[in-house]
């Protein structure tokens, strides 16, 4: 049983209750990706699985075998950020950093829900593909909580990369 | 006394990325002839943000790190041979654990201790805030010392076991046998004969004349009753620590807002020298208040010693509801008498609000109402009732917080009924001094914030009416508020600065950053101190052997550091002239008569005489030149009234068929003196509205009065807000310096946390003609 | 977390073979039931793992959709067909939790998921005769904003928390289920129990059945169907009150309607008796209002939800008038 984790396998654990969050930030050193609440109620443990954004706190690592995981550590280039990540900077879309990286895992996948044209609660239209409006984005980012207020500055950031990048 | 003259032609800043709303501007103000009696002020335009300096819009310097999920947290760090904790929390409010069992714990797969009462070390009980200068504990209980409960949810055993999951199972199989004990968890149980508060070294009153009287001789009067509710911080970091007994030194990865003093206290409690306790918390995940010493800090070092194993206790999220206290609920009223002309003749704002028996903490609601507006008349009083409870704490704003809303709500009726618009009765009712010091305001300026936010936000004049309009299903309407926030600095505040060879400066002090972007700020006056480029300052924090034991609350950290920067800089600067050597130019001059500036020493008086500091060093043959002082007292807060003010504009929009309730639209301008960096300023700005938006909403820790428990201890039945429930969120500063705050400015963490609500219902009325005095504004209160 | 065993189903016997006891629960993505595990309000010896049976959405031969019971929540919100054809069903998945539960989250975990009432997941320290039969329940006397006003009891008030059963139970959805007798078809209606004085027993599953699909039949209504969802926060919160209809009107008449409530009720609520009032009405304020006067007829309050009914009622007359509106 392995799962690959930014391009590389690891062997899942033998214990069945660890989460894919805890076995990574525990077993892997691999910290990135944080705990808030171990319930999903906050998405900042947000992490890809085969590219869909999934919260790794609720997901027993047993389960996903054979499957590929991208953390916010597997996102920049060596010494250059991702896009995504230089926007939430430039942005200021983050204070104390806690629930960054799940933001920005989760607008990652976000921006490939609108490429593909997946819809959301407050899209009108479900049978027109949806415009990434501020409000569309609001929406598809309300499973990430933040509590430094920091939503102005990470929209902002996520519309920038959406125009620059779609 | 004397009378210093406020300015209000100062240009004001804004944010860099705020858009400016044009729509509605002017046109329906400048028509009232209300908001442009001082020329040039609403008119003036953003400022493009200095290049350099003070208010330059310098990035966050550790923006790219947590970017990339690499700043290490308090349980993101390991020591070999660790073990993880977990806790069991009582189930009763008050009595005494008649039996522990824990057989089965033991027994359980990997665990390597169980602790009880009947096994924990014995240890002096923490320090509780105001118990001495450096108590930097929530209460006063002692740390699992006996058999006695005295909340629903204290500690009552701990696991340490080889992996979390183990022990978190363990502490499941943890049986505890109880002596129920009478406890008072209902708030009118507590509030009955509850006595007048004393809270950071006074009694939680005042009187000025008698303002029942006025108010019932009163041409017009307002006499409303408010509550709020009890909230939780909810910093989506789980408060943890990871801890190791190294030799005989304490080593503690912490998420703390008081680096020292959670290290002096904790000192305290296991009878150590603080010198034997070395803490680190160089990124905190959120504090707002919240991040202080905590049992489970204490009990995971007291079981670490216990295992002889190093222990990371990472709270679950229903343990920082258990034993992380929060805001504590309040019932105020504020009854206010007018004349016709809209001044005020009396205000009354008091109220009943819950502690418990072990801690000094008071939400000292009264606040606003004490430096806000001028009175012929006024009584303030707060009662606090004490339930057997966690204890409550500080959460952002205290007092302000939950103590402007019934006093700006209140205000609003007033100005109805008086047919005042709300702007003008609050501009008639700007005093001249402080109304209940008489003291100067040292730099004051809300009625330039109140008349900037009114045309930045297209304030619509009104006397009396609601101007609420209907878009289709939609109620939309607009109210305003002030806001307020005493300026506060604490002594404590020290610093050492490293001057090298190369020119650039090492700044080591041990502050705090939850996000404020403190490094980076202090960086700024750092390089303003030194007269050093911004780029040529290190910044280094988080650390309690660092200088200083500054704490992270009440917005003061920014002024200490300020005030710490210029003690340390001219030490410095004595250290440099004894330095120069015979024969230059500066030679022989006094220190007091020399200064840093654009990388020299030079003389204050004539800055062209100069020596540059890499000659100095170099002549002097030192690689680095180091100076440590600590900053004066903090005298300034004696002598003049200082306070932070603002106003805030909120546009809400309540659907008439469900009830749900948006705000689409806020302004807040602020007058906290300087502004240190615009961006972060805006962020800290927006990061309180957005809370406050939590507290107007749908923030409510629901405490069962039959047990004493929290009921909804989960991010999933305790709402803040999401996403969708942010809008874009126009800020704008009157950027006026201080002259008496240490480089001008005040302090801003927590004033946008006020005024917000007050907004909200004031919004909500003119939409519904609904005045709601309950938070949170649910829906079914506009059903 | 009590330790248990880990398997995963190879097939639909397989996954039925593996149950030996009441130890044994099926293991969806885990979006609630891990939640429950480490509440320690569930504690299985044995997981079997179900989420790589089946996941296709598909026609049936009957001009309706048949969607595999681990199908994820967003594959079901984003599948054309549903879109197309049951909108209401697209806009409930849609507005419940967030992308990335919805991402997890299968139809067969979802369909059965548990109640959020506080009380049944403070294990320790609050009464609950959902987890502990005939222990009592704080709920009653406690806060129960949250909770039901149609179809509790005196033993429980708690409420079933899913959105996408709301819809699927007003579009006649049927659960498709597998068990060591065979297979059985249940109307998604009649799949949950009420509370009574057995609120522990929520589902007419029997020990070993595994919900292997859901169909949803071929009706023209369906497609003129939408749901709103009333809550205390914008996004990312639980129902207060829902709503998923559908309406057809035909010269003038109501020809067919479908009324479902979620957030009021221990299971997805269907409101027959409104239903049946409004066919051959005149869609209209008046007759809406009848309905939605029927529909909370035998509501029960509390204190904490003694606004539910009119905010129920409320949001019933929008939704139907919303879609009368859209129909002319």
């Amino acid at each position: 049983m392995t799962i690959t984790i930014n391009g590389q396998p690891y062997d899942l654990p033998t214990d069945a209750r660890v989460s894919l969050l805890d076995f990574m930030r525990e077993r892997l050193d691999l910290f990135g990706t944080k705990k808030g609440c171990n319930q999903g109620a906050c998405g900042a443990c947000t992490v890809l699985i085969d590219g869909e954004r999934v919260l790794a706190c609720l997901a027993l690592a047993a389960q996903y075998d054979g499957r590929s995981v991208t953390t916010i550590e597997g996102l920049a280039d060596g010494e250059d950020l991702h896009p995504l990540q230089a926007l939430f900077v430039k942005h200021d879309g983050l204070q104390c950093g806690y629930c960054t990286p799940g933001q920005i895992m989760s607008a990652i996948a976000l921006s490939n829900e609108f490429s593909r044209g997946a819809p959301s609660s407050v899209t009108t239209d479900l049978d027109v593909p949806a415009t990434p409006n501020r409000e569309e984005i609001r929406e598809r980012m309300s499973g990430n909580l933040c509590r430094c207020g920091a939503h102005n500055g990470m929209i902002e950031a996520i519309t920038s990369y959406l125009s620059e990048h779609s | 006394m004397t009378m210093r003259t406020k300015d209000h032609h100062m240009p004001f800043v804004s944010s860099p990325f705020v858009t400016r709303r044009d729509v509605l501007v002017g046109s329906a103000a400048t028509a009232a002839g209300l908001f442009l009696a001082e020329p040039g002020l609403a008119t003036s335009l953003p400022n493009a943000p200095a290049r350099s300096g003070l208010g330059t819009a310098y990035p966050r310097r550790d923006g790219p790190l947590k970017v990339r999920g690499a700043a290490r947290f308090a349980a993101e760090h390991r020591f070999p041979g660790m073990v993880y904790g977990a806790l069991v929390f009582s189930t009763i409010a008050r009595g005494t654990i008649r039996r522990i069992e824990t057989e089965a714990a033991r027994a359980a797969s990997g665990v390597v201790l169980v602790m009880t009462h009947e096994n924990m070390p014995r240890l002096a009980p923490p320090e509780p805030f105001y118990a001495s200068p450096t108590g930097m504990a929530g209460s006063a209980i002692p740390v699992m010392q006996d058999a006695s409960v005295h909340w629903n949810g204290q500690p009552v055993a701990v696991i340490l076991a080889s992996t979390q999951e183990e022990a978190d199972h363990a502490a499941r199989l943890v049986r505890v046998d109880y002596e129920v004990a009478e406890a008072v968890t209902r708030f009118d149980d507590a509030a009955v004969g509850a006595p007048v508060a004393f809270y950071a070294g006074r009694d939680l009153q005042y009187r000025d004349g008698d303002a029942e009287a006025a108010l019932a001789e009163a041409e017009a009067s307002v006499d409303l009753e408010f509550s709020t509710p009890q909230q939780n911080h909810n910093q989506i970091e789980l408060h943890a620590v990871t801890v190791a007994w190294q030799g005989g030194v304490l080593r503690m990865h912490d998420c703390t807002q008081g680096v020292d003093l959670s290290a002096i206290t904790i000192a305290k409690v296991f009878g150590l020298d603080p010198s034997q306790v070395h803490l680190t918390a160089e990124f905190v995940g959120g504090g707002f208040g919240g991040k202080t010493l905590w049992q489970y800090h204490i009990l995971a070092a007291a079981a670490a010693r216990l295992a002889g194993r190093p222990v990371r206790m990472t709270l679950t999220r229903e343990g920082v509801y258990r034993i992380c206290g929060g805001r504590a609920p309040t019932r105020q009223r504020v009854a206010l008498g007018a004349r016709l002309d809209g001044r005020l003749t009396a205000l009354i704002h008091t109220g009943t609000t819950m502690k418990i028996a072990q801690n000094s903490m008071t939400e000292p609601f009264m606040e606003a109402a004490e430096h806000m507006y001028r009175t012929d008349t006024m009584h303030l009083e707060i009662r606090a009732g004490v339930r057997d409870m966690l204890a409550n704490t500080f959460m952002r704003a205290p007092g302000a917080a939950v103590g402007t809303f019934p006093l700006e709500v209140a205000l609003d009726a007033l100005a109805e009924r008086l047919a005042i618009d709300p702007i003008e009765l609050r501009i008639r009712n700007e005093p001249e001094v402080d109304p209940t010091t008489g003291k100067a305001f040292s730099q004051r300026a809300l009625v330039g914030a109140l008349r900037e936010g009114a045309h930045r936000f297209g304030w619509q004049p009104r006397s009396g009416e609601r101007l609420g309009r209907r878009e289709g299903e939609w109620l939309v309407g607009t109210g305003m508020a002030a806001a307020y926030y005493p300026y506060k600095r604490f002594p404590g505040g020290a610093a050492r600065i490293t001057l090298g060879q190369d020119g650039r400066a090492v700044v080591e002090l041990a502050v705090h950053d939850m996000g404020m972007g403190t490094g980076t700020a202090t960086a700024a006056v750092a390089a303003d101190r030194l007269g050093l480029p911004y780029e040529d300052i290190e910044i280094r924090y988080g650390d309690n052997r660092l200088p200083g034991n500054m704490i992270a609350a009440g917005s003061q950290q920014m002024a200490a550091i300020g005030a710490a920067l210029t003690a340390a800089r001219d030490a410095l600067v004595a250290e440099l002239a004894a330095l120069v050597p015979a024969g230059a130019a500066l030679h022989g001059r006094p220190a007091e008569a020399l200064t840093t500036r654009d990388g020299a020493l030079v003389l204050a008086s004539d800055p062209a005489t100069r020596m540059p500091l890499a000659d100095l060093l170099a002549r002097a043959e030192r690689r680095e030149v180091s100076a440590e002082a600590a900053a004066p007292p903090p005298s300034e807060a004696k002598e003049w009234s200082m306070h932070s003010t603002g106003a805030v504009f909120a546009e809400v929009r309540v659907n008439a068929v469900t009830g749900e309730l948006r705000v689409s639209r806020i302004t807040g301008v602020y007058d906290c003196g300087r502004i240190l960096n615009s961006t972060l300023a805006a962020s800290q700005f927006r990061s309180g509205i957005v809370m406050a938006l939590g507290m107007a909403l749908m923030e409510n820790t629901l405490f069962d009065e039959r047990s004493g428990r929290i009921a909804n201890p989960s991010l999933a039945a305790y709402y803040i807000p999401a996403h969708l429930d942010a809008p874009e969120i126009d800020v704008a500063w009157t950027g006026i310096p201080d002259p008496e705050a240490p480089s001008g400015a005040r302090g801003i963490g927590e004033i946008s946390m006020t005024g917000v609500a007050a907004s909200v219902a004031n919004a909500v009325y003119d939409a519904t003609g609904k005045r709601i005095h309950d938070l949170p504004i649910t829906l079914d209160k506009l059903l | 977390m009590t330790p248990f065993d880990y398997a995963r189903a190879r097939s639909e016997q397989d996954a039925v073979a593996r149950v030996k006891d009441a130890g044994t629960k099926y293991l969806g993505a885990g979006t609630n039931l891990v939640d429950l595990m480490r509440e320690g309000v569930e504690v299985p010896s044995r997981l079997v793992d179900v989420t790589r049976l089946s996941s296709r959405i598909e026609p049936t031969d009957g001009g309706g959709l048949l969607i595999g019971a681990a199908a994820s929540n967003t594959a079901v919100a984003e599948d054309a067909a549903v879109r197309a054809r049951y909108p209401a069903l697209a806009r409930a998945i849609l507005s419940g939790a967030s992308a990335q539960i919805r991402n997890m989250a299968t139809v067969g975990g979802n369909i059965l998921q548990r109640t959020r009432c506080t009380y049944f997941l403070d294990v320790e320290g609050a009464r609950c005769n959902k987890r502990q039969p005939g222990q009592g329940c704080d709920a009653l006397e406690g806060f129960n904003r949250g909770h039901g006003v149609l179809g509790v009891s005196p033993a429980c008030i708690a409420t079933h928390p899913s959105d996408m059963c709301v819809a699927l139970a007003a579009f006649d959805a049927v659960v498709h289920i597998a068990g060591a007798n065979g297979r059985r078809h249940v109307p998604l209606v009649d799949l949950h129990r009420l509370p009574g004085d057995t609120p522990h027993l929520e589902t007419v599953l029997e020990l070993g059945e595994l919900i292997t699909a859901v169909e949803l039949p071929s009706q023209t209504i369906t497609a003129r169907s939408t749901y709103r969802k009333v809550r205390d926060r914008a996004s990312y919160a639980f129902a207060l009150v829902s709503v998923a209809a559908a309406l057809e009107v035909a010269e003038g008449r109501i020809a067919d309607v479908r009324i479902a409530l979620g957030g009021v009720a221990p299971k997805p609520w269907r409101a027959r008796e409104a239903e049946a009032t409004l066919i051959g009405a005149v869609p209209g304020q008046s007759a809406f209002v009848a309905a939605a006067e029927l529909a909370l007829a035998g509501a029960r309050t509390r204190p904490g939800n003694a606004f539910k009914p009119e905010l129920a009622r409320r949001t019933i007359v929008a939704v139907l008038s919303d879609l009368a509106g859209a129909g002319q």
